[in-house]
């Protein structure tokens, strides 16, 4: 058993608790921007479980799944802070 | 030896990803929220990908790896900015016990300047 696999179980508890704090930040979040920083968040976090899910079982084409996740990730927050941006800066 | 190496990397991210959504949990308003958790997120996912980079070993997993390393360490401070500027033009006040706007001041140096020519 491979040093990584003993630790596989508290890696990805870790990251899962990230994931918790993260989704209490998008319920609880006094304005919208708080939510839109916790799911930016959320999706780089993903990224890191892609990672780890890569580095035990060997599979390299799983990185392309990570690197897709973050462009998509990327893009989704740059539209939502547009919309945000606009709604009262220009009326 | 690589195998302890790639853990240890691998360890330290998720490290810092816990640190990162601490301080998204529990820093006071939009703005100290966006800096611990961009920071220190983004970080964390580069050593997680380093780590496994590290445990792979293989060439075709090494550029997929630095091509996720690169993108991450570009986009994420991008789409940071784009929601710090999002937040302050939507109106969120930064907290009381902020010492220093400069983003204020500097508004308010161009709408002068836009004034007196």
């Amino acid at each position: 058993m491979s040093m990584l696999e003993t630790l596989f179980i508290p890696l990805v508890s870790g990251l899962l608790a990230c994931c918790a704090m993260c989704l209490y930040r998008i319920a609880r979040g006094p304005t919208a921007p708080d939510r839109m920083v916790a799911i930016d968040v959320l999706g780089t976090l993903v990224v890191g479980f892609v990672a780890i899910l890569t580095a035990i079982t060997g599979k390299t084409y799983l990185l392309s799944v990570a690197i897709v996740w973050a462009l998509i990730s990327f893009v989704g927050t740059l539209a939502l802070a547009r919309y945000l941006g606009r709604s009262n800066a220009h009326d | 030896m690589t195998e302890t190496l790639g853990t240890t990397v691998i360890v330290i991210g998720v490290l810092f990803d816990i640190f990162g959504c601490i301080g998204l949990l529990r820093l006071p308003d939009v703005y100290n929220r966006l800096q611990s958790a961009t920071k220190c997120v983004t970080v964390g996912t580069c050593f997680i990908l380093a780590g496994c980079l590290i445990l792979l070993g293989s060439v075709s997993g090494a550029v997929k790896g630095v091509i996720c390393i690169a993108l991450i360490l570009i986009s994420s401070p991008t789409a940071a900015h784009a929601l710090a500027r999002a937040a302050y033009w939507s109106g969120v006040e930064p907290w009381q016990g902020s010492v220093v706007d400069r983003y204020k001041q500097d508004l308010a140096d161009v709408s002068e300047g836009e004034g007196t020519s």
